[in-house]
């Protein structure tokens, strides 16, 4: 990406199956402790790329297999609230889920296991990333295709751009701070929570941004 | 079809992205080959997107295999073994088959960038692969719960194999090579799935003989067990005391004596019950079934053992919410309590059921949402990008 342009980048996930699965909620521990770290970059900060347009009740993976399929509510919550996003290193995030795990696991006499629910299989992702639209250079440019762009692109800049690149900040605050000089607008879009929505919707809520600083008179 | 057909039922930009992959593929040859041109499920599906990979500018090819009766009769027993029926396969008959394969080798052009095989009958084509290409099984059942002879046997095929893709992760077998996992998906544009008008599914109905005086539940599946439309009989015979309202079990019966009894057992129940109605499609009655599920008010895929089960994300296309089996893709599919329902019992089927009647507000919200769940995940175009992006991935 250029310091001056911006090029809309949209991605597939080329999904592959891991020989690891697992059937209680120790045996989740055991292999979230030995996956690659792209498996739970898939079942977590992925979650948001594959669940379009519904959101569930989870917001990863795994909190997600254990409410339904091991039917422990109380795990499924305190894994729901963990934020992926706030993650800028995918290992804190894997000690974050497994220290959650263990913890409630030790305030019970027997390990929660599936009865009548699936396994939970892991898995990991390749993305293929795709350059889409013309490279913009104004805000006007900016609007315009992000109101038509796959929506698989705001997950890159607004999800996968903070895990890839281990930074707070998204790809769009940074190219409007540091290409156009809009500190505040890139402020606004940092603030958007990500976490337990759409992809959809956080578009709809950076274009109200943007339209919003095109409708400011210029100084 | 052309790709660009597809722009009107695809998801905003999926259309744009499929060019753009396209783009990466541009002057590369890939090759399918399978065991038909008709009559299953990845046939059906390459009917769709061998001529859309072609239509973005990649050089696509489709390739059967055949061979004398001996050849096709071991390749259904090893394929039925490797979804764990127990079959007899003795030495004799799988060398046979692996001779076949050498001679399918021998006429067909074998040398592409990426050679995908389907399934089971051309499989051990992989023995005679050329030096350059890369080569992907492509398995389209469930073949986590192969007997053991039958794994053991195709398992030194598989390893020759660059990688494998499945359409589920617990459809999966320990293998050597990468297992990707790739969906099925549906034509929205084919007969069974586009778009028909009040008075199209009206004729259709009529001549099915299917009154619309009532709520319909339909089940469109196999006469098996293992569909279980027997369990759906009893579902609707639970809700019956509370609603009225007119079952539909139609699908196409097989030759095999289990469904033959089946059908008979349903026939039974039809002929004391005039609100169930049993109809016997032939395989090609896309028309009918696209009317029915169009017509149902509830859509039923309560099976008991199933793959991936495509016949739900069909319904939900149509706008209907759907009350599958928990097995197979049926709970990949429906999102619970989002789109439908996965059930484990008939009690739990009825109880859905009768659940969605008493809230038709649900009923409407539920297909809106299956039908945008669907869009995004189960249609063909998906299935383009998906095929596309692992091309391009196994290439690098």
């Amino acid at each position: 990406m250029s310091v001056h342009t911006f090029q809309f980048v949209g991605c597939v996930e080329v999904r592959q199956a891991l020989d690891r699965r697992a059937l209680d909620e120790r045996e989740l521990m055991d292999r979230l402790e030995e996956v690659p770290a792209g498996s739970i970059a898939y079942h977590t900060h992925g979650y948001f790329l594959r669940h379009r347009p519904f959101t569930t009740p989870y917001g990863n993976d795994f909190a997600a297999w254990v409410a339904v399929h091991v039917r422990d509510q109380a795990l499924a919550e305190r894994l729901a609230v963990i934020n992926p996003f706030e993650f800028t290193d995918v290992e804190d995030l894997r000690e974050e889920l497994t220290s959650t795990i263990h913890d409630h696991l030790l305030r019970l006499s027997s390990v929660p296991q599936v009865e009548f629910g699936e396994p939970f299989y892991f898995q990991q992702s390749h993305l293929v990333e795709v350059p889409l639209g013309p490279a913009c250079t104004t805000l006007a440019e900016f609007r315009a295709q992000l109101g038509e762009v796959e929506s698989s692109a705001i997950y890159v800049h607004m999800v996968e751009a903070r895990t890839r690149l281990g930074r707070r900040s998204d790809d769009f605050a940074e190219w409007l701070r540091t290409s156009l000089g809009l500190a505040d607008l890139a402020e606004r879009i940092e603030r958007i929570d990500t976490y337990m929505t759409s992809l959809e919707r956080v578009r709809a809520r950076i274009l109200s941004l943007v339209d919003a600083a095109l409708a400011e008179p210029r100084s | 079809m052309r790709l660009d057909d597809y722009r009107a039922v695809a998801p905003r930009g999926a259309l744009d992205i499929i060019h753009r992959l396209a783009e990466r593929l541009a002057g590369r040859r890939v090759l399918h080959v399978s065991a038909g041109r008709f009559g299953t499920g990845s046939a059906e599906m390459l009917t769709t997107v061998v001529p859309l990979i072609a239509d973005v500018g990649i050089e696509a090819s489709w390739e059967i295999t055949g061979g004398d009766p001996p050849f096709y009769a071991t390749a259904r027993a090893l394929g039925a073994a490797l979804e764990g029926r127990e079959r007899v396969l003795d030495d004799e008959a799988l060398d046979h088959y692996v001779e076949m394969n050498r001679v399918n080798a021998k006429k067909l052009r074998l040398d592409a960038d990426v050679v995908i095989v389907h399934d089971v009958q051309p499989a051990t084509l992989v023995t005679d692969r050329p030096a350059e290409g890369r080569w992907l099984w492509r398995c389209h059942f469930d073949c986590s719960r192969p007997t053991r002879r039958a794994w053991s046997f195709m398992r030194r095929f598989l390893g020759q194999y660059d990688a494998a893709v499945f359409s589920l992760p617990k459809f999966t077998r320990r293998l050597t090579v990468p297992h990707y996992v790739i969906h099925p998906a549906i034509d929205p544009l084919s007969d069974k799935n586009r778009d028909l008008g009040p008075l199209q599914i009206t004729r259709q109905l009529d001549a099915l003989r299917v009154p619309r005086d009532r709520p319909l539940l339909v089940q469109v599946g196999p006469f098996t067990r293992a569909a279980d439309p027997l369990g759906v009989v009893n579902a609707y015979r639970l809700v019956r005391r509370y609603h009225h309202v007119r079952l539909v079990l139609a699908g196409t019966a097989g030759e095999d004596q289990e469904s033959v009894e089946v059908l008979g057992e349903l026939r039974e129940v039809a002929q004391h019950d005039p609100d169930v109605i049993v109809l016997e499609l032939p395989p090609e009655a896309h028309l009918q079934i696209n009317a029915l599920q169009r017509a149902a008010t509830i859509v039923l895929q309560k099976s008991l053992r199933e793959g991936f089960g495509l016949g739900a994300a069909e319904a939900m296309w149509k706008g209907k919410p759907v009350i599958g089996g928990s097995a197979g893709g049926l709970t990949q599919q429906i999102i619970y309590d989002v789109t439908g329902y996965t059930v484990h019992s008939v009690d739990g089927a009825a109880f859905r059921i009768r659940h969605l009647l008493n809230h038709p507000e649900l009923i409407a919200r539920m297909g809106a949402a299956g039908r945008e769940h669907v869009r995004r995940s189960f249609l063909a175009t998906r299935h383009l990008t998906d095929s596309l992006a692992l091309l391009i991935h196994v290439m690098r």
